[in-house]
């Protein structure tokens, strides 16, 4: 296992190029790897040993020919499992989609496999991308690389855990209120939520179309740069995706950002916080002094109303966009007595098809949609959700390059640690979900560790952009990444 | 506004079973007297934080429902490629091509 900078996109891709190892060593070195860490982890839904093998000779022929080849060509990608592939299942972990296999691939897919990627894999999640802790998923929990008996975060918990034990360099996720933020932060790798309508959500097994991104996991920030450069871009197929032209993250990510201005809320700074994640934002805040960057203080009163207004908009989208599984045109099928009926179908189908998490959300989501509830809840969510939007307009005027947060209020919890009590997990995404309900792009990267004996744990800082203006968060975090280590070290596993 | 809105602010807090079960109907799931009890429980507690967004001051606030805030973008009036027909058929979990296959929905056992 490396534990410093080679275990990148950006040099595997390199070494594969010039022809010092072979896509098929490095795709066959990472299904091996994820073969031997799976009784550990459980990062994976399923590896595709023969497809990503086959793929991995096609590169090294193209290679050996003399033919151009993309910037990730023979690169080893994991996919969540709620990205529609063509190959193998999507199964969103969850029973309702089990035996689910698309059609369709998501764009964001077929860019990555354009670009030479070669996906090995679907990685788990929390089910329909519904938690913070990967825990609630169908096939079971994945452990956290850092501490077996913690969670690794969710939902995108796969992809964080397979990156964090150096299976693949890089891995997509998806992000509605915190998914790739607070699991790269959890397993101490780089994580981005883009500008809403950066990326396309098409093939994006939609969970709430207003705040869904998908991002990538990284060990640098650069690998996360260069992974947003390929899947960014207007698409047909989502018409919420904007026209704006390429991106140029790779080639702009190591030039500093002049005059920089950060801001930091009191509100980041709350009594609740791990000891630990309050010194990694002091820190940062003295890395970035000390790199004469300039810190404001920024008001953003709405944060404490930010949760609430979050699982009302998310679990009322997510309620709609959950009626499509009926039992009817695919994915699980409730077996039926002679006497009964196709309203019996819909209800028993998607009561046996969907976990406890997803219910409790598309009855909340359908209960603050229901009549008499409407305003009192989903209208009401709705302008709290202008005025946190309003906070964030006001703190870039204030002349802001990025707000500097945390990336959760405390670092890994046990897995159970939360069970029981689903309020208590949905609080665990206080720093995260007004990004998504702003529609801006945000960067977690790795910020210290915690200084517990008993678990060297490590925790995340997060930047938040303004939207379109990734490239100015990306270089301030590639800045802080050149002065510290944290992200070099690789959890033993 | 929704048309059926009372005029009155309804009471938002503590979920009644009755309630529950209406949810459960209009959400399309079949529940356990067990998960009735739970999910009335576990809403509750959602319902009762959620209420903290009722004292604040949103006077003249519009509802943002996205941020992208923008008009409808139509694509050009033209016929493109589609999914083949029999791919989408055979990914029913019951059909009887070119038809998808639901219980009864008219006469004797019908009443979706």
């Amino acid at each position: 296992m490396s534990t410093d900078r080679t275990f990148t996109a950006t040099h595997t891709r390199n070494e594969i190029a010039a022809r010092r190892v072979s896509a098929l060593e490095t795709v066959s070195a990472a299904l091996a790897r994820a073969d031997a860490l799976e009784p550990k982890l459980h990062a994976f839904t399923q590896l595709f040993h023969e497809h990503a093998t086959a793929q991995a000779r096609a590169i090294d022929a193209r290679l050996a020919r003399g033919e151009a080849v993309g910037p990730l060509a023979g690169v080893p990608v994991a996919l969540k499992d709620n990205l529609c592939l063509s190959h193998g299942q999507t199964t969103c972990a969850s029973k309702m989609l089990e035996n689910y296999r698309s059609p369709f691939d998501a764009t964001a897919a077929l860019k990555l496999s354009n670009a030479g990627a070669i996906i090995i894999g679907k990685t788990n999640l929390d089910e329909f991308a519904m938690g913070s802790s990967t825990e609630h998923s169908f096939f079971g929990p994945t452990s956290n690389p850092w501490d077996l008996s913690r969670v690794p975060g969710g939902s995108s918990g796969g992809s964080a855990a397979a990156v964090a034990a150096r299976v693949t360099p890089i891995a997509l996720g998806s992000d509605t209120g915190g998914s790739i933020r607070q699991p790269a932060g959890f397993c101490n790798i780089v994580g981005v939520k883009p500008t809403y309508g950066r990326v396309s959500r098409y093939g994006l097994v939609a969970f709430a179309s207003s705040l869904d991104q998908i991002g990538p996991f990284a060990t640098t920030v650069a690998d996360a740069a260069l992974t947003l450069d390929v899947i960014c871009g207007h698409d047909p197929c989502d018409s919420t995706s904007s026209d704006l032209p390429a991106t140029t993250f790779f080639t702009e990510v190591e030039t500093l950002v002049e005059d920089a201005t950060i801001g930091v809320s009191r509100e980041a700074f709350s009594s609740a916080n791990h000891p630990a994640v309050t010194k990694a934002l002091h820190d940062a805040i003295n890395v970035y002094t000390k790199l004469g960057v300039r810190i404001i203080e920024i008001d953003l009163p709405m944060t404490d109303y930010g949760i609430a207004a979050y699982y009302i908009v998310a679990t009322a989208e997510a309620a709609s966009n959950l009626a499509r599984f009926d039992g009817v045109r695919y994915g699980h099928r409730a077996a039926l007595a002679p006497n009964e009926t196709l309203h019996d179908l819909y209800c028993r189908s998607r009561a046996e098809g969907f976990g406890p998490e997803v219910q409790r959300r598309i009855m909340l989501g359908t209960h603050v949609l229901s009549s008499g509830y409407f305003d009192a809840y989903y209208n009401t969510a709705l302008k709290v959700r202008r005025k946190i939007k309003g906070d964030y307009d006001a703190a870039f005027r204030q002349g802001c390059h990025a707000v500097l947060m945390p990336s959760s209020p405390s670092p890994a919890f046990k897995r159970g640690g939360h069970s029981g009590d689903p309020l208590a997990m949905y609080l665990e995404d206080v720093y995260t979900v007004a990004v998504n309900l702003a529609g801006l792009p945000a960067v977690t990267f790795p910020g210290g560790f915690t200084e517990d004996p008993e678990a060297t744990l490590p925790v995340g800082v997060q930047l938040v952009g303004q939207p379109f203006e990734e490239s100015w968060m990306l270089r301030l975090a590639r800045m802080f990444e050149r002065e510290t280590q944290f992200g070099t070290r690789a959890p033993k596993v | 506004m929704h048309p059926d809105e009372p005029k009155t602010q309804p009471n938002t807090q503590t979920l009644s079973a009755h309630t529950v079960r209406k949810v459960a109907a209009l959400a399309r799931l079949a529940l356990t007297d067990a998960q009735v009890e739970q999910y009335r429980d576990e809403l509750s507690k959602v319902l009762e934080y959620a209420d903290r967004l009722r004292g604040l001051d949103l006077t003249g606030v519009e509802p943002l429902a996205n941020v992208g805030e923008t008009t409808n973008r139509f694509r050009n009036d033209v016929p493109g490629p589609t999914l083949d027909n029999a791919i989408l058929i055979s990914m029913a979990p019951a059909s009887m091509p070119p038809f998808v296959k639901v219980p009864k929905v008219l006469g004797d056992g019908g009443g979706a």
